[in-house]
């Protein structure tokens, strides 16, 4: 019956990529190689602006390797429809982009289209740096030439069919994809519209913080409400400050000092979003960190989520969970679950512990880790890893506690969804 | 200072710290501003003062190792030139001057040696890994391990790790990790270029070998330089290369 459904599921892809192919020219003229724009790149204002944009764009963190030479790719970004590479952006002449022009930049960052007029795929999150402006693309471009080039050969993807069909992007583009710039909004302050800007743009949050759907697209109504981030087993947070949001009750100090320092006394970055900190938003300057926080602060409240009674009954799980809390977490994240600023974050009203599906919580109990190296927290404090000390069923009673303790009022997670997670590749 | 004046100190501090501690005790938890309670992560799994697990064999000793050595694991770890994915997840975030930092508490570290377990393999077997150790086989281009881990094995300033006080299955999986690249070094690796020479026997041998030896507490790493590489190795002549 599966196989019935997937071959149904593959020939109406393919259907909707003939409709797709006839509506939307497939691929694009190439374009020519550099043209003489070489002297207004050189400009070290333009550079130095090019320079911070890569940073909130967090570029580096995708084209970057483990180990490897910074922007000179090699990463795969795993994918529920296969690993796809994140390509060499130094301005190497055959591997890089030292053939490249600007005008090829800015199609690729605007319109998804790589200098060979072929559709790129949407790992690389053109769905978010379309809003990017022409003159924020020119000083990227400026930057990234800079760079020293690296002779790096970019990968292929491995996509399973049949999603390696360049034809399913043509789907995919037409279903999902419209491009078009950041349009200011005349009604907000300069200053939303700045965090606007950043959060829809470079800062590409949306990308993470919203739940796809089964063919990884983005709904069009819903932003930042919140979801599983594909093949990475982890609970990107809804980022609503107001009622029944993931982040209700955070000032813009709180959203600040974690962006800033990696932990607020509202909570703490960790797995993903640790590295998002450490490279990316820590650097940026006081200014756009409030304007995405006064932005963050305009989300809509979310309807009130349902209540968290399972047909289950979790009494003996919670009380388990409540003597293995007392005994191995309360003396750093307080028996009341408070935490301590800026040493260990607080787990009552957490919204990566009362996150709907649980994993962050059970991921965080099995693997431990230190808190984000900042400028402002240099010596990080760390939490044990408890996956040889605790059974699956520990982990999970300790975890429904913690969910359920507090007011959280989150349900219960079950023993073989620890089981999963203990197993899920660490990346 | 007279019995009267410490007695009030005393009190005045006690004044002054009663109020605290009573709100911490129903309040927040107190934690201590220490190396020690920063890396819980680390001493989960590795101990309080860097034992290991003799027992298990799995978490290595990390007390006593040279700290250059230390810290260089945690950067081959982030650089994935180490591959363990818990350990990867771990140190991701480090900065160089933290990875220092906690090299050097292990590396200070003092606790006595215990025994761990080695598979029962015969005579001939412990006296070809003894050569193997201290004497190399030259016919195969094997130099001795004592020839860079130092004469009594126990390492060498600042960045050559010691081989004895090791569980034979850490022993014996590093070798082992080095032949299928899952542990590597700088270019160039020579620790890599000696276990593509190793059998598999010869692997069991010397680790066996290497595990049976007893250890005194105060044993401590060779000086620096008081050793000359018989391979090329990255590790000791190209210095760290910032990224």
């Amino acid at each position: 019956m599966k196989w019935v459904l997937r071959i149904f599921l593959a020939l109406l892809v393919l259907a909707i990529a003939g409709v797709a192919w006839w509506l939307f020219a497939q691929r694009q003229a190439p374009l020519p190689p550099a043209e003489t724009t070489a002297a207004k790149l050189q400009d070290p204002q333009l550079i130095a602006r090019g320079a911070y944009l890569a940073t909130i764009g967090d570029c580096a963190g995708c084209h970057t390797a483990q180990g490897g030479k910074p922007y000179a790719g090699g990463r795969s970004l795993p994918t529920p429809f296969g690993d796809v590479p994140a390509p060499n952006l130094t301005p190497d002449d055959a591997t890089g982009l030292g053939q490249w022009s600007f005008d090829a930049f800015w199609r690729a960052m605007h319109e998804g289209v790589g200098r060979d007029g072929h559709s790129l795929y949407p790992a690389f999150p053109y769905t978010s740096y379309t809003k990017v402006s022409r003159q924020d693309a020119f000083a990227l471009f400026a930057y990234l030439k800079t760079l020293p080039p690296v002779r790096s050969e970019n990968g292929s993807p491995s996509l399973r069919f049949p999603y390696d069909l360049r034809a399913s992007l043509a789907t995919w583009r037409a279903l999902y994809f419209r491009p078009g710039e950041y349009l200011a909004d005349p009604k907000q302050s300069d200053e939303w519209n700045r965090g606007a800007y950043l959060v829809q743009g470079l800062g590409h949050c949306n990308e993470c913080h919203v739940a796809r759907d089964n063919l990884g697209g983005m709904p069009k109504n819903s932003t930042l409400t919140g979801g599983q981030i594909p093949a990475q087993n982890w609970y990107a947070p809804d980022l609503s400050t107001r009622d029944h949001g993931g982040l209700q009750g955070w000032s813009t100090g709180d959203i600040v000092a974690l962006l800033k320092t990696g932990q607020s006394s509202k909570g703490a970055a960790f797995g993903p979003m640790a590295d998002v900190v450490m490279q990316s938003t820590q650097h940026m300057h006081d200014g756009d960190l409030r304007a995405i926080a006064v932005y963050l602060q305009s989300l809509p409240p979310r309807p009130a989520p349902g209540k968290g009674d399972s047909p289950l009954d979790a009494s003996a799980l919670l009380a388990d969970g409540a003597k293995l809390y007392a005994t191995q977490c309360a003396s750093c994240h307080g028996k009341d679950g408070q935490g301590i600023t800026g040493v260990y974050p607080p787990l009552a009203g957490n919204a990566s512990v009362t996150e709907p599906s649980g994993i962050n919580a059970i991921r965080i109990v099995l693997l431990g880790g230190f808190a984000p190296s900042t400028a402002a927290h240099p010596r990080p404090y760390s939490m044990p890893p408890f996956a040889q000390q605790l059974n699956d069923r520990d982990v999970a009673a300790v975890v429904s506690y913690v969910r359920h303790a507090w007011g959280n009022g989150a349900r219960p997670v079950m023993e073989r969804d620890v089981a999963t997670y203990r197993h899920t590749p660490v990346e | 200072m007279s019995l009267l004046s410490s007695a009030c100190l005393a009190l005045a501090i006690l004044a002054a710290a009663l109020p605290t501690t009573v709100v911490r005790a129903t309040d927040a938890p107190t934690v201590p501003d220490t190396l020690k309670q920063r890396i819980a992560a680390c001493t989960a799994c590795h101990g309080e003062h860097g034992e290991g697990t003799p027992e298990s064999g799995f978490f290595p000793r990390l007390a006593g190792k040279p700290a250059g050595y230390l810290a260089r694991q945690i950067r081959n770890f982030q650089d994935g030139l180490r591959k363990y994915a818990p350990m990867e997840y771990t140190v991701r975030g480090l900065t160089p001057e933290y990875m220092h930092e906690i090299a050097e508490y292990f590396a200070a570290q003092r606790v006595p040696y215990e025994h761990s377990p080695v598979p029962r393999i015969s005579k001939a077997m412990l006296d070809r890994g003894k050569t193997l150790a201290t004497e190399g086989d030259p016919a195969r281009k094997l130099p001795a391990c004592a020839a860079c881990h130092g004469t009594q094995l126990t390492g060498v300033e600042p960045d050559i790790p010691g081989l004895v006080g090791l569980p034979y299955d850490y022993i014996s999986a590093q070798l082992g990790s080095w032949r299928t690249h899952t542990r590597a070094m700088v270019a160039p690796d020579c620790m890599a270029t000696i276990a593509s020479r190793l059998s598999e026997a010869d692997i069991t041998a010397v680790s066996a070998w290497l595990a049976t030896r007893q250890v005194s507490v105060d044993a401590h790493a060779q000086p620096v330089g008081s050793v000359t590489p018989p391979l090329a190795c990255g590790v000791l002549g190209a210095k760290e290369v910032a990224r």
